[in-house]
């Protein structure tokens, strides 16, 4: 049996451990920050391609048999969802130094940020529903304090709406698992799945399904639950806000995915439809929100929450195209989701704001062209536009739901991606595009900086990566295909987890 | 028995849920407290209620006998109740540093981030 399922979650937590004792040295941390996210780079890619060749891997916790003890389970979709990760980690830890300050670094931010990628990684690849529930807290504890670190008033104001909301998000998934565990007997989820299959009481396992949904729901920010999204992820450092945008809701995502293929397929004819709901009003609300804002992180955030419905809209049509277009989109997402908040930036480093109502912001173009060359790829391709990632998530997907007939949540998908690309146009007007000449530029009165060579480079290779997905899109399509045929057959993981008896 | 415990569930919950839409952050935090101790208890309800024997194998035997209660459950709440106690710590230090950034325990000054 070899480690490696382990590995993403041992690294960064080792990582944290010595960034701890090395306390006094902030310099020693950033340098092993950077260290560490590169080391679970490498072992979430050696995870990926060995899943990718040889199938599922399992590694039973103390050598437990399934489903006594605690397995964790690396399958295609689990071992991409860390390799996304471990990019947004190194990216994060190479862009911090540049964007928080030194007295949140001083505050162990480092560690807190590897505590963080440990508890993503460890839900991403844990095979046990009660363990997911550990992990979750792990990684919400950590996003607490980086959410609150440094105390301006309007982190604690995000903080307390995001704390409250994610706890009782907690507490319904701690009920659904007790009520779960009450009905089938086991928490293993290969032998949950076996055994919802034969419930006795299948109403009780719909009644449950949902409470998971509704439990994923509000970390995933679908509606109607988004609301502590965008009141709490502009207020941190531009670092945490890119990591949470890629990460945190995408662990919600992922939930939903796993245990509405894996778990409950029993009625899908009700718990899809739900979603399906979900997925449309979700894409609009999000990107009709974000119509509707005038700073930079804000409409940002409103657009995380439109993009989830793309996801959640692949899970719903369940087919095995759509699910292989969800995965195509999380992948895309997180690059050009993180790298978006990273450009924002970069904006309010050169021009010490992020009000696109303020004069003082406007004109970036002028100032550092380099900074309008990577958002103009990062928001066509979160917009949509050939040939870069987003156009083929959003084809996919549409794709799938012309052969399935859906064609209500179809013409949804191509409105909402046409306001995507307004909302874009706004900011790549108010902030790159108009001269800071017209209606008199007032200075904002903060001292302003140059991005660090750093910042820009970050910024700069994640760029390259929505490029690189965009022409590469046969390959990354194929993967995201393969994973969901995997997803689609949930025997292949029992039989992976349980042996061969079921 | 089951009823019974259902019922302090749901009490414990509406008793929760009515703190938080209360408008005092401290009264928000208690509402926490109050729906994750509704959530261990009905763990505990669901996970079976019975007057059976403590889960211990005994000296002569290598497996449970039958009559004896579920550990699982119990374990399931002993790590929510760790869990919630360190987030319950957290969340007290938090609700009293927004309250001296604030100066207010309103939740309806706390809306500066949603404009």
């Amino acid at each position: 049996m070899s480690i490696l399922p382990a590995l993403p979650i041992i690294i960064p937590l080792v990582t944290a451990a010595v960034s701890v004792m090395l306390w006094r040295w902030v310099g020693a941390q950033k340098v092993l920050a950077i260290i560490g996210s590169l080391g679970l780079l490498w072992a979430t890619v050696a995870l990926l391609l060995r899943v990718d060749s040889h199938g599922i891997m399992v590694l039973q916790v103390g050598n437990w048999p399934a489903p006594f003890g605690v397995s964790f389970v690396a399958d295609r979709f689990g071992s991409i969802m860390a390799v996304l990760a471990a990019v947004t980690g190194v990216a994060t830890m190479c862009y911090s130094p540049g964007s928080v300050d030194s007295r949140r670094q001083a505050m162990l931010y480092y560690p807190l940020v590897n505590v963080l990628l440990a508890g993503v990684c460890g839900a991403f690849l844990t095979g046990d529903i009660f363990n997911l529930y550990v992990w979750f807290e792990v990684l919400l504890m950590s996003s607490f304090v980086l959410l609150a670190l440094g105390g301006e008033r309007a982190q604690l104001e995000g903080a307390i709406k995001y704390v409250t909301l994610n706890l009782v998000s907690s507490a319904l998934f701690l009920i659904a698992v007790g009520i779960l565990y009450g009905a089938v007997g086991t928490l293993n989820m290969a032998d949950i799945a076996v055994k919802v299959r034969s419930a006795p009481e299948p109403g009780l396992i719909t009644a449950v399904a949902v409470l998971f949904m509704v439990a994923f729901g509000i970390k995933a920010a679908v509606f109607p639950l988004f609301f502590w999204l965008p009141s709490s992820y502009h207020t941190p450092p531009f670092a945490v806000s890119a990591i949470f945008a890629g990460l945190l809701t995408k662990v919600g995502v992922y939930a939903l995915i796993r245990v509405f293929t894996t778990i409950f397929t029993h009625d899908t004819d009700y718990t899809h439809t739900i979603l399906m709901i979900i997925a449309g009003l979700t894409m609009v609300t999000g990107v009709l929100g974000a119509a509707a804002q005038m700073e930079f992180r804000r409409v940002l955030s409103f657009h995380i929450i439109s993009q989830i419905g793309y996801m959640v809209m692949g899970l719903a049509l369940f087919t095995p195209l759509a699910l292989a277009g969800s995965i195509f989109y999380i992948i895309h997402h997180i690059i050009v989701k993180a790298n978006l908040f990273f450009i924002a930036g970069i904006v309010h480093r050169i021009r010490g704001t992020s009000d696109l109502k303020v004069a003082g912001l406007r004109g970036v173009y002028e100032t550092s062209p380099l900074t309008c060359v990577l958002f103009f790829i990062a928001a066509m391709s979160l917009a949509g536009v050939p040939p870069l990632s987003g156009f083929f998530a959003k084809l996919i997907l549409i794709r799938a739901g012309l052969e399935t007939e859906s064609y209500v949540i179809v013409a949804v998908a191509i409105v909402v991606g046409l306001l995507t690309l307004f909302s874009m146009a706004k900011i790549w007007a108010e902030a790159f595009w108009k001269s800071p000449g017209e209606d008199g530029v007032e200075s904002v009165g903060v001292p302003t900086m140059p991005p660090t060579k750093m910042m820009l480079a970050v910024s700069a290779v994640l760029a390259l990566g929505t490029v690189l997905i965009g022409i590469f899109a046969g390959e990354v399509f194929g993967l995201a295909q393969r994973t969901a045929e995997e997803l689609l057959d949930a025997n292949r993981y029992i039989r992976a987890v349980l042996g061969e008896a079921p | 028995m089951d009823l019974l415990f259902a019922i302090i569930a749901g009490v414990l919950f509406a008793s929760g849920v009515y703190m938080m839409l209360r408008r005092s952050i401290m009264k928000l935090l208690m509402g926490l407290v109050l729906i994750g101790h509704a959530a261990n208890i009905a763990i505990f309800t669901a996970g079976g209620l019975t007057r059976a024997r403590a889960a211990l194998i005994a000296d002569d035997a290598t497996t449970l006998d039958a009559g004896t209660a579920d550990p699982l459950p119990q374990a399931l709440i002993l790590t929510a109740i760790v869990i919630s106690f360190g987030v319950l710590v957290f969340a007290m230090v938090l609700v009293s540093r927004a309250w001296s950034a604030v100066g207010d325990d309103d939740t309806d000054s706390f809306t500066g981030t949603d404009r």
